[in-house]
């Protein structure tokens, strides 16, 4: 369960942000989780709700995007999409893939008052 | 009533445990220290291995341990008793080290200069795997008695490693398990992953482990001279 501390993570972001933008209060969390990240949505969700308690983010929306991934393939020498890390390249069938999208582990913005 | 508005953030979530990392890696720079973050699942053999090669390279050179487990100080007990400086870090009900973890750490360990810092992560293949923390490199170590799928199952902790630790070969005779096949599968995610097989107990395949720590060395001490 890292989510925890992924989502303590956030809620640190959240404090600084608020100290610095002047906002006393959170409506929602826009995040991006790719789909190749260490990462389960749910279990953020679940996390969030748990650390934003008695937080200026306490009752906000998680709203996540989910980018999907995307890899170099250094045999065909362009960008191809993967849906798994494991997975081979889907013109070559090789594995000399360097994956270029689908870690993302952001904040992207937040819907404040 | 307060009005609603939007605020671009644009900030990674492990921002904080990043910059910790960053201090660590810093720090480690200038003092010529060789980090090595060790994962795996409980039971891979991973404290056993790393007695031994304490034990077995004692003199050579200066090493420390920084000991992660939720629970106990049992692990650095067994890496003092080779003489080794050792700290252990109960992560309660944490899952996982985290930089600051070992920022913390390394103030209260003697870590010398030119020196080998084992940080030996709890056991787990997931939750480690997301965490920078200033380490030269993760080691990731897989025992012949678990799964040969566990690459596919765990893909992010194969793909963070640059060195894979197959443990406990003396005792394939008496298993199913197939090397090749595992390591097929570890390169798929990590087309440039270093392997070296090993039995910790046994003792084949530790030259390998010991060069491979020598050079690393002699890569951070290179680079702190500059």
């Amino acid at each position: 369960m890292h989510e925890l501390a992924l989502s303590q993570g956030i809620i640190d972001v959240i404090r600084e942000q608020a100290a610095v933008q002047g906002f006393t209060r959170v409506k929602t969390v826009r995040l991006v989780i790719g789909t190749l990240s260490h990462v389960e949505p749910e279990a953020i969700e679940f996390g969030f709700d748990a650390v934003s308690r008695g937080t200026i983010a306490e009752g906000a929306t998680l709203a996540i995007e989910r980018p999907p991934g995307e890899a170099f393939c250094l045999s065909c020498e362009k960008p191809v999409p993967l849906a798994e890390r494991f997975d081979p390249c889907p013109d070559c069938g090789g594995h000399q893939l360097v994956v270029t999208g689908g870690e993302e582990l952001r904040v992207k913005e937040l819907e404040v008052e | 009533m307060s009005q609603t508005r939007l605020v671009a953030i644009e900030q990674d979530i492990l921002a904080k445990n990043d910059s910790f990392a960053a201090v660590n890696r810093q720090l480690f720079a200038a003092k010529g220290v060789f980090v090595l973050n060790l994962m795996s699942s409980p039971g891979s053999g991973k404290t056993t291995l790393l007695t031994r090669t304490l034990t077995d390279l004692k003199g050579r050179f200066p090493v420390a341990v920084i000991e992660g487990d939720q629970q106990t100080s049992f692990d650095a007990d067994r890496i003092r008793a080779t003489g080794t400086p050792a700290i252990q870090v109960n992560t309660g009900k944490g899952c996982h080290l985290d930089a600051q973890m070992v920022t913390q750490a390394v103030g209260r360990l003697p870590v010398a200069d030119e020196s080998v810092l084992f940080i030996e992560n709890v056991g787990n293949l997931v939750c480690p795997a997301g965490f920078d923390l200033g380490e030269a490199h993760k080691v990731v170590v897989l025992s012949v008695t678990e799964g040969e799928d566990k690459p596919l199952k765990y893909p992010a902790m194969f793909a963070s490693a640059d060195l894979l630790i197959v443990n406990k070969v003396d005792l394939l005779p008496h298993l199913t398990f197939d090397v090749a096949r595992m390591i097929d599968y570890a390169r798929r995610l990590k087309p440039s992953l270093e392997v070296i097989e090993l039995s910790a107990t046994g003792g084949q395949g530790l030259d390998r482990w010991y060069a491979w720590i020598e050079a690393g060395l002699a890569k951070a001490k290179g680079a702190r001279k500059g």
